[in-house]
Order: structure tokens, then C-alpha cells, then sequence
């Protein structure tokens, strides 16, 4: 510690260069915090995944419908614990096309037993069951369409037409939360039977099902045989645990996550000149004072050591900086909700942000350290003379 | 550290030979010195005598091609790196003729340096400094960078510097030689002093007759051989 001042002098001694490092080193932690939080959005769904959840579409395409008998006969099958389903509504609010979100009938108890990660209280989850029209809408939803408990919100559907061509209309009863960040917070959820009776077609067809197993080491074997029960009929199945699903809809727009690697691997190869000629240039500049602190007997250990905590200053004060501003921002909220509902920096990725700083710090202080370590005491004051 | 019969510095048939490109330069051939406890040597000769080279050969800075360096007792010249840079920290001050502070600090915590590389806290550190700091007349201006302070100041934060962890011997390599005659006398004055009044053992690179003429005993050096005289 006592060596501590010794560093922090050293870095104010060329202050303008010193910022311009730190801030260098910032933006790319800002960057890289930001863009962790964008892959997370991206593969939300694997994460937020239920280890002991199973999807079963048909076999053909998600688009196609499957029958709503399904659910009791996949209950049926040994392993199973739940089935419910879901179906895509499409909906749009107030006729503009970028008033779009996710919005979906399902079954109300067995759509909240099979995720407990959305929290809804208990009035409210009684005045959903109470209330045909009634739907409970994400907190970033209501949010951004400024809605409340009450609001009767009407919504069209481009592929499910009511009954007459009319707006769908929904009375708000509640609104939902999301538990450790999992599960979306931007949905739109509404009864099935209410849907059902009021669609002009696909009466009895649901987009479709999740099933939770009793045991998910079972997983595979429950799925093959979800498969068998529906095999050979007009609507086979294809089920799959639910992360799986969710890796492959998110492969559909490429490799995020490479992607993302790629950004900042460039990035960080920059910041890592930057910093490491920071660093040469400052050991080149003070080879008398080096030699003056050898002479009074720092070791040739000391020094490298003084060198490398220099950089590592350097590389920690820039990048907790960034992670912590990227933090602040994440925990702001999405800034394009619609887009990314789920967005927030987690914490795994602040350990890794730390791990990199302090990697990027010892990495472009090293060559400058060891430059500095094998100084001969008496060339370096030579050089002064 | 023992001195063997009162000599603090014995350097015996002490070679010191540089590679200049293809060529061997050898700057000392077979010298011999030695330095009584309590001296105050000052070692004079022309531009490119070897005094430097000497210096740094006594003061564990670098190491001779052959013969032998002891100082009080210790054979420097088979110390390990790491064992040299350890002895000078306890037995060394240096002061140098452009002073080397660091700028970026303030006299005190120039003066400080060699001390983070002991095991007193820090209030013990500060009196240390002060009392270092008070010995050169500087107390006055501890909060001061170097750019602040005259060359005579900061030629007296030097000193501070090199007897702030009470060492055996304190090398001065031309102490005066940037500095103008007034200046110059105070720092004689004040080696003379630390010699006189607390019995430093002192050796002192100059080519100034006038700075020499403040030491116990002189010894000049000349095309690697040292003598009494000063050469012709």
C-alpha cells in the first residue's frame, strides 16, 4: 500500500495523457458492458430457459396450429407435470404497426404455475379469472403506453380477425412482474377462451404448447415420446427442451455472440496499444528515475512490479469506470423497449469486465515492466550525465 | 557491517573493462584503494578516469571484470542482484550531481523514498524525514516540489535523501558540479558536517580543487591507476 502514492504520482506526472488513456479504456468498457447487455437481451430465452421445460410445435412449422386437445393427452403421458399453451396474437394498439408487442392468449393458472418467475398478486390474478375481457400486461409495457389498471385497450390483429372485423377490446386487471431478471417483462397476456370464441377462424387451435417434466433429466425421453403420442396425425408434433429452442430462434439472425466477440476483440486490441504505449512512452521518459530508484536499492522486482501496477491503475480506474456507467444504463431500462424488453448487464459479466481490466492492464504494462526491471543501474544514470 | 580494521572500503586489483562495439575499453587496470571508517575521501581526475566507474563499483551499482570490492566486511562483487540492491538500501546514499529527485513528488516524499523499502510505519517514516530534512536545513520547505526549489535546495533534498536511512558510506558523484560557487560551498559545508559531526564515511567524485580541498584525503585517478599526486 505504501507504494501505493508512488503510482498515483507517477500516472498525474503527464495528466492529460493519463486522462486520455483512462478515457480510451472507459469507452471501451462502456462498450463492452452495453454490448454483453445486448447479447443477453438477444439470448434472453436461453437463459431465462426452464431447465424442466419442454416446447412442443408442429412438427412442420411454429407458424402452424395445433389442436387445444393436445394439452390434456400430453398431460397424460407419463413424466409430464403440466402442458399449456400459448398462441401468437400479433396484436397492435391504435392501428400504427409500431405499436407492436408480444401479445398472446393462454390459460391464466396453468400459464402462471408454469412460470414462476411472473409474479402477479393475488386480487389481481382473481379479477383476471373474473373478468372474460380481461388481460395483465409486463411493467416495461405499461410503461411505455403509460397504461393503468382499468384501461380498456383495443387491439387489431392481423392474423387473428374477430368476429364483425371490430378491435379486439382488453380491460386491464393486472400487471406483472418478473422475478432475477428472468422472464419478459414487455408481454401482453390474455384468456384463451375469450379469443377463441371471438376469432373468425382456427377455432380450437393454439400456436403451442410448454411442458414442464417432472424430471428434467428426463427431458429427451418425455419429448421423443410427446412426439410417438401425436405421430402419424394431421398435426405431429416436434418437442424440445425449451433452451434448445430458444439457442435455435436466436441462430435464426446469426451468431450474436461471435458477433459480439468479434466488436470487441477490436476493441480491446486497440485499447491495448493505446495503453501499452502509454505505458513504454512513460518508462522511456523517466530511465534516470528508474535508475535513481535502483540505485537507493529497489529491486529489479519492485520496479517491474511499480511498472505493472501503473498500467493495472490505469486499466481498473478506466474500466470500473465503464462498467459501472454501462451498469447505470442497463439499470435505466431498455431504451427500445419493443425491441429489447429484456436488457440489463449481469453481474457474471461485470467479473469477467473486471477480469479483463485487470488482464489489459498487466498485459500493456509487461513489455514497459520488463523494459524497465532489466535497466542497468548504471547505464540508466549514465544517460543523465 | 563490520569494518576490518577500520577500512570500510577495500577494492583489491579491481579490473573494470567495457565492450565498445568490437572494441575493449579498459577504464581501471589492477587499482587498489582503501577507505578508512570516518573518511572523507575525495577522488579527482580528468573527464573519462574511470571516478565514475569507480563509484558505482563501491557502491554496488555495477560489478568489476575481475578483482575484488568489500565493503565494511562484504564482498559486493559476489552479491546477487537482488542481495546488491538489498545492501545498497541499507548501507548506500547516493547523491548524484543533477540531484535525480523525482519531480513528481515533494521534497519530503523524495526524501521518503528509501525509506518505503523498510518496515517502519509511517509516522515513524515522517520523523525520519523531518529529522533528515532538519539536518540540511530544509525544513522549511518540505511541501515543496523540486521545481519549486533552487538547485541548492535541491541538492540539500538529495542529501536529505541519501542520509535519511542512516547509511554506512554516502558516494557523491561531482555534488557541486551544477551548482554556482555559493551554492557549491554550502553543500561542501554541509559534507563536511555530516562527516565532522555525525562521522559519515564519505567518497566524493569531483574535478574541482576547490570541492576537494574541503575532503580529509584526496586521491586522484588517471588512465586507470590511482595515485597521491595529481598527474602531471
Amino acid at each position: 500500500m505504501k507504494f501505493l502514492s508512488l503510482v498515483w504520482s507517477n500516472l498525474k506526472r503527464k495528466k492529460t495523457r493519463t486522462a486520455l488513456t483512462l478515457l480510451s479504456v472507459f469507452v471501451a468498457f462502456v462498450l463492452f458492458g452495453l454490448l454483453c447487455a445486448i447479447k443477453e437481451a438477444f439470448t434472453a430465452g436461453v437463459t431465462m430457459a426452464g431447465a424442466d421445460r419442454l416446447i412442443s410445435r408442429h412438427k412442420v412449422s411454429l407458424i402452424m396450429t395445433l389442436p387445444v386437445t393436445y394439452g390434456p393427452r400430453m398431460e397424460a403421458i407419463d413424466g409430464v407435470d403440466l402442458a399449456t399453451h400459448w398462441t401468437w396474437f400479433n396484436g397492435i394498439y391504435q392501428d400504427e404497426p409500431k405499436n407492436f408487442f408480444g401479445s398472446f392468449p393462454v390459460e391464466p393458472i396453468s400459464f402462471l404455475e408454469m412460470y414462476p418467475e411472473y409474479t402477479l398478486p393475488e386480487d389481481q390474478l382473481k379479477a383476471w379469472l373474473n373478468t372474460r375481457t380481461g388481460a395483465v400486461v409486463g411493467t416495461t409495457l405499461v410503461e411505455r403506453f403509460q397504461w393503468k389498471i382499468g384501461d380498456r385497450i383495443p387491439l387489431k390483429s392481423p392474423i387473428w380477425p374477430r368476429e364483425g372485423d371490430e378491435a379486439w377490446e382488453f380491460d386491464i386487471v393486472g400487471i406483472y412482474g418478473t422475478t432475477e431478471n428472468r422472464g419478459d417483462p414487455s408481454g401482453f397476456f390474455f384468456r384463451y377462451d375469450y379469443f377463441d370464441e371471438g376469432r373468425v377462424n382456427g377455432k380450437g387451435e393454439v400456436g403451442w404448447y410448454m411442458v414442464r417434466v417432472a424430471d428434467p433429466d428426463r427431458a429427451d425421453e418425455i419429448a421423443a415420446a410427446i412426439d410417438a403420442e401425436f405421430a402419424n396425425s394431421p398435426y405431429e408434433t416436434k418437442t424440445e427442451p425449451e433452451g434448445a429452442f430458444a439457442q435455435g430462434f436466436v441462430q435464426q439472425m446469426g451468431n450474436i455472440g461471435a458477433m459480439l466477440v468479434a466488436i470487441l476483440s477490436a476493441v480491446f486490441f486497440t485499447i491495448l496499444l493505446v495503453a501499452g504505449n502509454t505505458m513504454a512512452q512513460s518508462v522511456r521518459e523517466r530511465t534516470e528515475e528508474l535508475g535513481v530508484l535502483k540505485a537507493m536499492g529497489f529491486s529489479n522486482g519492485l520496479v517491474l512490479s511499480l511498472v505493472l501496477a501503473e498500467s493495472c491503475v490505469i486499466a481498473l480506474l478506466g474500466g470500473l469506470a465503464g462498467l459501472g456507467v454501462a451498469w447505470a444504463i442497463t439499470a435505466g431500462g431498455s431504451p427500445v423497449p419493443d425491441m429489447l424488453p429484456v436488457f440489463f448487464l449481469p453481474k457474471p459479466y461485470l467479473v469477467i469486465g473486471v477480469g479483463l481490466a485487470l488482464g489489459l492492464g498487466l498485459i500493456a504494462g509487461i513489455f514497459p515492466a520488463i523494459q524497465a526491471m532489466r535497466l542497468q543501474v548504471a547505464d540508466a544514470l549514465r544517460r543523465n550525465a | 557491517m563490520s569494518e576490518s580494521n577500520g577500512v570500510l572500503v577495500r577494492v583489491e586489483n579491481v579490473e573494470k573493462n567495457f565492450q565498445r562495439g568490437s572494441e575493449k575499453v579498459h577504464v581501471l587496470s589492477g587499482l587498489n584503494l582503501e577507505v578508512p571508517d570516518g573518511t572523507f575521501l575525495a577522488l579527482m581526475g580528468p573527464s573519462g578516469s574511470g571516478k565514475s566507474t569507480l563509484l558505482n563499483l563501491i557502491g554496488g551499482l555495477d560489478r568489476p571484470t575481475t578483482g575484488s570490492v568489500e565493503v565494511g566486511g562484504d564482498r559486493i562483487d559476489k552479491l546477487s542482484g537482488r542481495q546488491l540492491a538489498a545492501w545498497r538500501a541499507r548501507h548506500i546514499g547516493f547523491i548524484f550531481q543533477f540531484y535525480n529527485l523525482l519531480p513528481v513528488l515533494t521534497a519530503e516524499r523524495n526524501v521518503e523514498l528509501p525509506l518505503l523499502l523498510t518496515h517502519l510505519s509511517k509516522s515513524e517514516r515522517r520523523k525520519h524525514v523531518e529529522t533528515a530534512l532538519d539536518v540540511v536545513g530544509l525544513s522549511h520547505r518540505t511541501r515543496h516540489y523540486p521545481r519549486q526549489l533552487s538547485g541548492g535546495e535541491q541538492q540539500r533534498v538529495g542529501i536529505a535523501r541519501a542520509i535519511v536511512t542512516d547509511p554506512t558510506l554516502l558516494l557523491c558523484d561531482e555534488p557541486t558540479g551544477d551548482l554556482d560557487r555559493k551554492s557549491g560551498d554550502d553543500i561542501l559545508e554541509l559534507l563536511q558536517a555530516l562527516n565532522r559531526d555525525h562521522g559519515k564515511t564519505i567518497v566524493m567524485v569531483t574535478h574541482d580543487p576547490h570541492a576537494s580541498a574541503r575532503a580529509s584525503h584526496t586521491v586522484y585517478l588517471d588512465k586507470g591507476q590511482l595515485s597521491l599526486e595529481p598527474p602531471e
